[in-house]
């Protein structure tokens, strides 16, 4: 059978550093990129005698993830411990949840070439990041950086819902916006801070029995994913065609070969020995809790697009960029509140604004003028104060500057001639300076009108509106 | 009479009077270890100077009239389990060999700040299991009172160190009889409080849902002081009890008049000793002459709590002492290839055999497809033993008992029969399983010298009651005053 008779099956395993200011069981902080374990205290080295206490900011956080993927906050969970050794693990084992994690039951939505499609979520829990081990090439030696051992993470499994690497990679985005517009994770594939595994099996299409599934890592960016997913598809097909049978394996996506290769077999899985950890009670969330985090609950990406294109008429294209990222959707909202043609200001955004943003690397939060401001700019294109382009360069001093922007039209002399009687001047003397020209016109040669156009623009240095010299040119060459 | 005779309210009497300084009490503790301490080999490291600056900067607060406790200036010692600044602590073990520690458990903190000298660690079985002292990978511990004999264990460097007035009192840790067996031993009175009352940070664990540490002293007025300083909520142990602190000493010589106490017949067994047995029933006769009802109760779910106990406890130690890795602290293989090679090598150098057979043991309860059967099965059994004595609790206010089946027995004579050695704390762990707190209150000796040990067993959070209970038997007696011999 060639691959497009099989079917694969796909699910993810989301792990999303939270952006808590400490750890989760001590007071040390997350910040990333301190010398190597200087972020570290007793309780994250694993000292003897530590004991763990929870940091509640994460129950909030993942309250929070758990009520945007339409989850089953569970008010009771429990913390267990998962043992296995490497030096990365302090304590030799990791507080982590198992069989009662914190959320269960929920849903993501998202877009393939079919549709919308549901894609159910398993499962979130809590646990604490490892360290990273450093092998010094030179010196032959292996050393151990904790600062991140500790970490607040998330753990988000998905149901083996996924049909192939394009709904992975949906999924995947998807995932990143809504914990990005929760203010939960920083969304960063490559320094790991949002990471995913997948599950992968095949089967003959019709068939509703899953095939032997095969874990991979080492995924660290939306193409990887996908290659790697396409890779270990064909690669399962191949195995199943010539006969054989696919083990059931963790495979590690091998970047420079393009392949996946084994890492571990099922027989040489660990046994974690899970077991409820001891030194932390069972972790009770209130109803008033799971209500409050409810009511905090931002509008999420899918909702926001669908309300920017009928709330503001948008296309959904322009919906879509507006909203991929929660600052420039609320800056975008502030400007509409101050101007009325949404359209028009979406022009504005997707032009201009964003080229400039990524120019100059400025972040929004950063941005030096208010929406008030962007909406006098595009009022003063509007009633013809200021030429459209002209425009673009006061927006661009408004973004270099602050200034306002009547200030920046004054000061540069960037007002655009309105006055009739002063366009009809200059129109009558190119008029009687081009003679010849006004005969070809008048004898049918209608192309000579935009050589008018450019003769009077150039005797106004650009600044005459170019609706009113386009009309006081008609009327006077008689049409 | 020597200073060291004092119990710690006479010391801490005269501390308050100027009769005596700390600096004069600390060095008759240092003179005394010098002198008894070869003989005992009770402590594994005094901290002479620590100890001493601690005194002059109790006395000079003492001089000021503004002491920082009750018991400023008392010198105590620690079980070596216990993270103290600065000074090593090994829990008895050759893998923290030279570990010093950069932070003081939160018992030792509360000391510190209430003044009390900290005179030097005390030796305990490796990793607090055992119960006799003997697995200690560094010293044996001989009983005062028969130096032939065991002190008990785990906190049996403690026990010995109290019943050789070495110190005016120490801290052990209890997670299946470590302060009770001991005390019972050697004739002192050990309190393991309700699971929860005093704070586990700092201390290194053994079983974590079992551990919990108390006071070991000569008297019961000593223990309820002592308790006093260390029982509360610390925000740094999750599984801290937010329950505010009575005063313990306040109705210490309430009497027992009125109360019932019950009598397990599940904790009389065959096989124990008949002269601990004597001694526990004049015990009980006693009790009934100062006004007590005895009542017959059962706990029938006790014959499961040895096997419950051998599950939970190597299940939880043998994750607990995974850190113990050679990576960041403590000993490690120095020729060790490899990583596998470095973890095995230095897990073999560095634990001693009972520590292994308790680690493979947890290992195995906790492995896939045994987890059901034993770990699982284990607490089922254990929530079973909590509500025995909670049906019991409806009906009486302590439950008295033998602390342990046999008086002190002899150095060597139980090392290589781990089963019996596991027995010797049957009837003390029911109570840690159950998360309740007991005490053991001297009740008399054998014949040949041996102290005999009476349990008293109570409500969650009722410390002051049981305290109130052994006061009224120690009143009646004298045993505390009698000095050990220190004889072979
Ligand atoms: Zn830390």
């Amino acid at each position: 059978m060639p691959v497009s008779d099989f079917q694969p099956v796909i699910g993810l395993e989301v792990h999303a550093q939270l952006l808590t200011q400490s750890k989760i069981f001590c007071g040390c902080s997350t910040a990333f990129g301190a010398e190597p374990n200087r972020n570290t205290c007793p309780v994250c080295l694993g000292m003897p005698g530590v004991l763990p206490v929870l940091n509640q900011r994460v129950v909030e956080f993942a309250v929070r993830t758990g009520l945007a993927l339409e989850c089953t906050v569970k008010k009771t969970s429990v913390w267990s411990r998962k043992n296995y050794f490497y030096p990365d693990l302090p304590k030799g084992y990791q507080i982590t949840q198992y069989d009662q994690p914190i959320c269960e039951h929920g849903r993501l939505v998202i877009d393939t070439p079919q549709g919308e499609k549901v894609i159910r979520v398993r499962r979130i829990h809590m646990e604490e990041d490892a360290g990273k081990n450093v092998h010094d090439a030179s010196g032959g030696q292996s050393l151990v950086d904790l600062n991140r051992a500790g970490v607040p993470l998330l753990e988000i499994v998905s149901e083996p819902d996924l049909r192939d690497a394009d709904e992975a990679v949906e999924y995947l985005k998807a995932m990143r916006d809504v914990l990005v517009y929760l203010g939960v994770n920083d969304g960063n594939l490559e320094e790991g801070s949002f990471r995913c595994d997948a599950n992968v099996s095949v089967m003959p299409k019709g068939s509703s029995t899953y095939g032997q599934r095969c874990e991979l890592k080492n995924l660290n960016s939306f193409r990887f994913l996908k290659q790697a997913i396409e890779y270990e598809i064909s690669r399962q097909v191949d195995v199943i065609e010539s006969g054989g049978k696919v083990d059931q394996e963790t495979r590690l996506w091998d970047v420079n070969k393009g392949v996946t290769r084994s890492m571990r077999s099922k027989e040489e899985a660990h046994d974690y020995r899970y077991f409820p950890e001891p030194d932390l009670p069972p972790l009770h969330v209130s109803d008033a809790a799971i209500d409050a985090a409810a009511k905090a609950l931002p509008e999420l990406p899918r909702a926001k697009l669908t309300r920017f294109t009928s709330q503001y008429g948008l296309p959904a294209y322009d919906a879509r960029i507006l909203t991929a990222e929660r600052p420039l959707a609320d800056f975008f909202e502030a400007c509409a509140a101050h101007y009325a043609d949404a359209k028009k200001l979406s022009n504005w955004f997707l032009g201009e604004l964003m080229r400039l943003l990524k120019e100059e690397g400025t972040p929004l939060s950063a941005l030096r003028f208010t929406p008030a401001q962007l909406a006098e700019l595009l009022g003063a294109v509007d009633k013809g104060t200021v030429s459209a382009n002209a425009g673009k360069d006061v927006l661009g001093e408004m973004f270099r500057t602050g200034k306002a922007p009547a200030d920046i039209i004054a000061e540069k002399g960037l007002a655009q001639v309105s006055d009739t009687g002063a366009i009809e001047a200059v129109v009558d003397d190119i008029l009687a300076k081009n003679a010849g020209e006004v005969e070809k016109y008048r004898a049918g040669k209608k192309q000579v009108f935009g050589f008018f156009v450019g003769q009077v623009m150039r005797a106004m240095k650009g600044k005459g509106n170019p609706t009113l010299v386009n009309d006081l040119l008609k009327k006077k060459l008689g049409d | 009479m020597q200073l060291t005779d004092l119990t710690m309210l006479e010391l801490a009497a005269k501390l308050a009077a100027g009769a005596v300084s700390s600096e004069e009490a600390t060095r008759a503790c240092l003179e005394r270890i010098r002198q008894v301490d070869p003989k005992v080999r009770a402590f594994l490291r005094v901290d002479e100077e620590g100890a001493l600056v601690a005194a002059r900067a109790s006395d000079a607060r003492r001089k000021a009239g503004n002491p920082a406790s009750p018991l400023d200036g008392v010198p105590v010692g620690l079980k070596d389990i216990f993270l103290t600044e600065g000074v090593e602590t090994t829990a008895g073990s050759r893998i923290l060999e030279g570990f010093v520690p950069p932070y003081d458990a939160t018992v030792v903190r509360l000391l510190k700040e209430a003044g009390l000298p900290l005179v030097g660690k005390l030796n305990m079985d490796e990793f607090a299991m055992g119960s006799s002292n003997e697995s200690s990978a560094y010293s044996l511990t001989h009983n005062p009172w028969d130096l032939t004999r065991t002190p008990g264990g785990s906190s049996g460097g403690s026990s010995a160190a109290v019943a050789a007035r070495e110190v005016f009192g120490a801290l052990g840790t209890d997670t299946g009889g470590s302060i009770r067996q001991p005390a019972a031993l050697t004739n002192t009175v050990g309190l393991k409080p309700t699971y929860g009352r005093v704070s586990r940070f700092g201390i290194i664990a053994f079983a974590s849902s079992l551990d919990q540490p108390g006071p070991m002293t000569r008297t019961v007025g000593d223990t309820a002081a002592l308790l006093q300083l260390i029982a509360r909520h610390d925000p740094q142990d999750a599984t801290s009890a937010a329950v505010e602190t009575p005063d313990y000493s306040a109705d210490l010589e309430g009497g027992v008049r009125g109360l019932r106490l019950g009598v397990p017949r599940e904790y009389f067994i065959e096989g124990m000793d008949p002269e601990v047995e004597a001694s526990v029933r004049e015990a009980l006769r006693e009790y009934e002459r100062l006004g007590a009802t005895l009542v017959d109760v059962s706990l029938p779910h006790t014959k499961y709590a040895l096997a419950t106990y051998y599950l939970i406890a190597p299940a939880e130690a043998s994750s607990n002492l995974a850190r113990y890795d050679g990576i960041r602290y403590g000993q490690r293989a120095k020729d060790a290839r490899g990583l596998k090679e470095l973890y095995a090598q230095t897990r073999e150098r560095g634990f001693g055999p009972e520590v292994k057979r308790r680690i493979m043991l947890g290992t195995y309860a906790l492995s896939a497809g045994y987890y059901d059967a034993y770990y699982l099965r284990a607490q089922k059994v254990r929530t079973l033993i909590r509500e025995d004595f909670t049906k019991v609790f409806k009906d009486v206010d302590a439950v008295l008992s033998p602390t342990s089946p046999v008086p002190a027995f002899k150095l060597g004579e139980k090392v290589d029969d781990p089963l019996s050695m596991y027995l010797m704390d049957v009837f003390t762990l029911p109570c840690n399983l159950a998360g309740l707190p007991g005490l053991s209150v001297p009740c008399g000796f054998t014949k040949a010298g041996l102290p005999v040990g009476l349990q008293v067993l109570g409500r969650p959070f009722d410390e002051a009651r049981l305290l109130r209970i052994a006061r009224a038997y120690e009143r009646e007696h004298d045993f505390f005053l009698r000095p050990a011999p220190l004889r072979g």
